[in-house]
């Protein structure tokens, strides 16, 4: 995995550089125009923090059951990336917002669960980080209820009437669209791999470092 | 007299502020149609959005590889000078 880390992080760089320019030669959309390209950037990063909660959400399960240390520090660090790339949803869809629906902001059922969600995985690094013995049990339950929140989320504007689009349109996006819009997707992935095993790799540290205090102690 | 007034009044307002009540959220948009161009007075007002869109995206990025770096160094530190104490005791 470590041999795999190099050649995974330099070509997620490249996608990185080379997803605006794909996304720049896509086509404008009839009723929103320039401002829909966003959504390339916008749905990738939901995709991929729905993905790190459910890594979050295995994990957390494992580490609940069997005290896995290595399943907890899995937990951790994909918590902090679920949390990393709710914030740049939450942050694009906005400024997409802005200029499709005249305001920044909508108490619609979908975007205020998703900010629920956001909220959620922030409580579970701050119970973490504050909690003292036993914070990383509470901290995986957090992560299961986080999981659990995830079809709503995704489902709100099939269940409630939002102003949001509605998750047809993914499935019906024309080639054109829908190139650029995979492509952003393979490269929010690989940035979801390439940092889950940075944190985990530090997680490793801090454990390893654990070890030698109690060593010295000892 | 003032009865009638008063009938009439409530039944205006009943029917005046009805459809207001009963607003609703227009339907989210179902399907995306691709066009060649986007008209001119769109794209001025659009741009500076979807260029801090994607330039928070890379920022956010930036940062976070930082603070992991930055908590890296921290631990590494930490467990060099741990590792020049221990062989003292």
């Amino acid at each position: 995995m470590r041999k795999a880390f190099g050649p995974l992080a330099a070509l997620t760089g490249l996608m990185l550089v080379g997803a605006p320019l794909m996304v720049a030669r896509a086509p404008y959309e009839s009723t929103m125009g320039l401002v829909q390209k966003i959504f390339y950037f916008h749905v990738p990063s939901w995709f991929a923090m729905f993905t790190a909660i459910g890594i979050c959400g295995v994990a957390s399960l494992i580490h609940l059951f069997k005290t896995s240390p290595r399943a907890d520090r899995i937990a951790e660090a994909a918590a902090e990336i679920a949390v990393l790339f709710g914030l740049m949803g939450l942050v694009t869809g906005p400024l997409w917002g802005r200029k499709a629906w005249g305001v920044w902001w909508q108490w619609d059922a979908k975007l205020t669960i998703a900010l629920l969600l956001e909220m959620t995985f922030i409580s579970g690094i701050l119970v973490r980080k504050y909690g003292g013995p036993g914070s990383d049990k509470l901290a995986a339950a957090v992560g299961i209820f986080g999981l659990a929140v995830v079809p709503f989320v995704y489902e709100a504007v099939n269940i409630w009437r939002t102003i949001h689009p509605l998750t047809s349109v993914v499935p019906t996006l024309p080639a054109t669209m829908g190139g650029p819009f995979w492509f952003c997707v393979a490269t929010f992935m690989l940035l979801l791999v390439v940092l889950l095993m940075l944190r985990v790799n530090l997680g490793k540290r801090q454990a390893a470092l654990d070890e030698l205090y109690l060593a010295y102690e000892d | 007299m003032h009865l009638r007034r008063l009938l009439t009044a409530l039944t205006s307002f009943a029917l005046f502020s009805s459809p207001a009540l009963a607003g609703q959220a227009p339907a989210g948009q179902g399907a995306f149609v691709p066009v060649d161009s986007v008209p001119l007075a769109d794209q001025l007002p659009a741009a500076p959005l979807l260029v801090t869109a994607y330039a928070f995206v890379w920022i956010a990025v930036m940062v976070y590889l930082w603070t992991i770096w930055r908590r890296l160094n921290k631990v590494e530190d930490e467990m060099r000078a741990l590792a020049q104490k221990l062989p003292r005791r």
